[in-house]
C-alpha cells in the first residue's frame, strides 16, 4: 500500500516537472510564432532605397500619400547654403569686375567725337519690346533674390510686419510680372532672331575682344558677337527661366514636390547668372560706352558711334538709303529755272 | 519644460481615421486641408503598416530654416508654430518639408496659395491664447489648457502617441519588450536625429 502511494507521489513528481518544463518552453517562444513584423517594412529600408516613401491614404489629396521624402532637407542645404554662396559670387564677382573696368578703362568715349548727324538703329516697336522686358526683369530679379537674401540682408532693417507685406507685394509682382516677361522674350525672339544668327564677322570680333576688351573697333553689323551672345542668353535663360518658374506658379500641375525641388533649383541657377549677365549689359549700355543708351531712348545714335562700333550695319544702312533714293518716284528733282 | 513629440505605434494602428478627424474637427481646418493624415504601406499584402502622420515638430526644423519671411517659431515646449500674419505664402517650407505637413488655401486663379496651415500640436499661433481670433487662423489651443493633442488623445487604439518625448518613448519601449516586436518611431530619425532603442 505505502509503495503504491509512493509510485504515485513520483508519478504526479514527474508530471509536475514535465508540465514546467513545457510552460516554461512556451514562455521562452514568447510572442508566438508569428512574428507580425517578419514581412513588414522598416522605414530605415525603405528610407536607403528610395529616399521617398509612399502609400496609400482614404483622402482625395493624392499628393499626400507620400509619407516621408529625405529630398526636403537636401533642397534646404541647397537652398540656404549652396545658392546663397552661388549667388553671392557670381552677383558680387561681376560688380567687382564692372568698377574694376570703370577705373581702368573708364567710359568707352566715341574716339572721333560726335559728327552730328543721328541714325535710326531702334524703331518704337523695338524699344517697346526691349523696355517691357527690362522693367519686367528688374522687378522680376529683386523680388527674385529678395526671397533667397531678402531674410538675411533687408529683414534686420525693418519690422516683421513691414518686411512680410513687402514680401507679399515683391511676390505678386513676380508672379503677375512673368507673363509679360515671357511675352517680351517670345517677341524679342522673332524680333531680332534673323540678325542674330552667328557668322564669320562674330568669329572675327569676338577674336579680337569685341571693342571693350579689345582696343579697336573690329567691324560688325546691326548686332556685334557679343550683342549675339547676349540675345542667346536672353532667349534661352529667358525661356528657361519662364517655364521653370511656370512649375512652381502652377504647383502639381503635372508635377510632385520633387518636380517642384528640382525646377526652383533650375530657376535659382539660371535667374543668377542671367541676373549677372544683365548687370554687364546695363553697365555697357549706360555708364560704360558713350553714346550707347540713348540708342534705346530715341532709338538714334551719332554717326560716329555706329561707324566706330557697327561698321557693316553703316555700310548696309547708306547702301539702303542710296537706293531707296535712286528708285524714288516721289523723289524732289531739281526743276531747272525758268 | 516638455520636448513634445509625436509617435505613431505602426503595429498598433487600423487605420480608422479617426485622428485624421478629430483634428479636422478640433480645430475647423480650412476646406480642402488636412493637417493628419493616415498613410497605408504595402496596403493589402503581408506586413501591411499604416502611419498616421502630421507636422513631427523637428528639431533644428526645415521648414524654418528656409522660410524666406521668418514665419517661424519654435515654442518652449519644442512646438513649431507660425504666424499666418507673417507667412506670404510662397511654398518654400513644403519643398522642405520630409513629411508634407505644410499646406496652402487655394485662394485665388490657378495655383495662387494662400496663408500656409499645418498641425499646431494643438497650441494655436502667436495670438493670446484662447483667444477668438487664434482660434480663428490656428485652432484649438489645448496645450494652454493643459491638454494633449486631440488626434491622440482620442485613437481607439493608443497607437498615436503626443507628448514629452521622453515619456510617450517609454510608453513605447515598454509595449515593445511587452508584445517583443516594434517597427519603430516614423518618422523619428527624420525629425529629431534619434530613434527609440530598445
Amino acid at each position: 500500500m505505502m509503495a503504491c502511494v509512493a509510485r504515485l507521489r513520483n508519478l504526479a513528481g514527474v508530471l509536475a516537472l514535465l508540465a514546467l518544463a513545457l510552460a516554461s518552453h512556451a514562455a521562452a517562444q514568447q510572442p508566438g510564432p508569428v512574428d507580425p513584423n517578419a514581412s513588414a517594412v522598416s522605414e530605415q529600408q525603405l528610407l536607403q532605397k528610395l529616399h521617398t516613401i509612399r502609400g496609400l491614404g482614404s483622402i482625395p489629396d493624392t499628393k499626400s500619400y507620400t509619407l516621408e521624402q529625405l529630398a526636403g532637407p537636401a533642397w534646404r542645404h541647397y537652398h540656404e547654403v549652396t545658392l546663397r554662396w552661388i549667388g553671392a559670387v557670381v552677383i558680387l564677382g561681376v560688380l567687382a569686375l564692372l568698377v574694376f573696368f570703370y577705373l581702368t578703362r573708364g567710359v568707352m568715349r566715341i574716339e572721333a567725337g560726335r559728327s552730328g548727324r543721328k541714325i535710326l538703329r531702334f524703331g518704337p516697336y523695338e524699344r517697346f519690346v526691349h523696355w517691357m522686358l527690362a522693367f519686367c526683369f528688374v522687378i522680376l530679379a529683386l523680388s527674385g533674390l529678395n526671397i533667397t537674401f531678402g531674410r538675411p540682408l533687408l529683414l534686420p532693417l525693418m519690422s516683421p510686419e513691414a518686411f512680410s507685406t513687402l514680401s507679399e507685394w515683391a511676390k505678386y509682382a513676380h508672379n503677375f510680372l512673368s507673363f509679360p516677361f515671357t511675352l517680351g522674350v517670345i517677341l524679342m525672339f522673332f524680333m531680332w532672331v534673323a540678325e542674330n544668327i552667328p557668322n564669320r564677322v562674330d568669329i572675327e570680333w569676338l577674336k579680337r575682344g569685341g571693342g571693350m576688351i579689345g582696343h579697336d573697333h573690329p567691324p560688325a553689323y546691326r548686332f556685334n558677337g557679343g550683342q549675339k551672345i547676349l540675345f542667346w542668353i536672353v532667349f534661352f535663360g529667358g525661356s528657361l527661366v519662364a517655364i521653370s518658374g511656370y512649375m512652381l506658379i502652377f504647383p502639381f500641375y503635372g508635377t510632385d514636390i520633387h518636380t517642384m525641388q528640382l525646377a526652383e533649383v533650375g530657376h535659382s541657377i539660371i535667374a543668377i547668372l542671367f541676373i549677372g549677365t544683365m548687370l554687364l549689359h546695363i553697365y555697357i549700355g549706360s555708364i560704360g560706352m558713350e553714346g550707347a543708351f540713348e540708342s534705346m531712348v530715341d532709338g538714334t545714335v551719332d554717326l560716329n558711334w555706329a561707324k566706330e562700333h557697327h561698321s557693316l550695319w553703316v555700310e548696309e544702312e547708306s547702301a539702303r538709303a542710296r537706293a531707296r533714293a535712286d528708285t524714288s518716284p516721289s523723289r524732289p528733282t531739281a526743276v531747272p529755272g525758268e | 519644460m516638455a520636448r513634445m513629440k509625436f509617435l505613431c505605434d505602426a503595429d498598433r494602428c487600423i487605420e480608422c481615421n479617426a485622428c485624421v478627424t478629430a483634428c479636422k474637427n478640433e480645430n475647423e481646418v480650412p476646406w480642402g486641408i488636412n493637417r493628419r493624415r493616415v498613410v497605408t504601406l504595402d496596403d493589402g499584402k503581408p506586413g501591411e503598416r499604416s502611419v498616421s502622420m502630421a507636422c513631427m515638430h523637428c528639431t533644428d526644423a526645415p521648414c524654418q530654416a528656409v522660410c524666406p519671411v521668418n514665419a517661424f517659431y519654435t515654442t518652449a515646449d519644442a512646438v513649431v508654430l507660425h504666424s499666418k500674419d507673417i507667412c506670404i505664402g510662397c511654398g518654400y517650407c513644403f519643398y522642405a518639408c520630409p513629411f508634407g505637413a505644410p499646406q496652402y488655401p487655394r485662394v485665388g486663379n490657378f495655383g495662387t496659395r494662400g496663408k500656409m496651415d499645418k498641425c499646431t500640436f494643438c497650441a494655436g499661433g502667436p495670438e493670446p491664447d484662447g483667444s477668438a481670433v487664434q482660434y480663428e487662423k490656428y485652432g484649438a489651443n489645448r496645450l494652454a489648457e493643459g491638454k494633449l493633442p486631440l488626434c491622440a488623445e482620442m485613437c481607439s487604439t493608443k497607437s498615436l502617441l503626443a507628448g514629452d518625448g521622453d515619456i510617450i518613448a517609454q510608453i513605447y519601449k515598454e509595449r515593445v519588450v511587452k508584445r517583443g516586436y516594434g517597427s519603430g518611431a516614423w518618422g523619428w530619425k527624420t525629425a529629431y536625429r534619434e530613434t527609440i532603442t530598445s
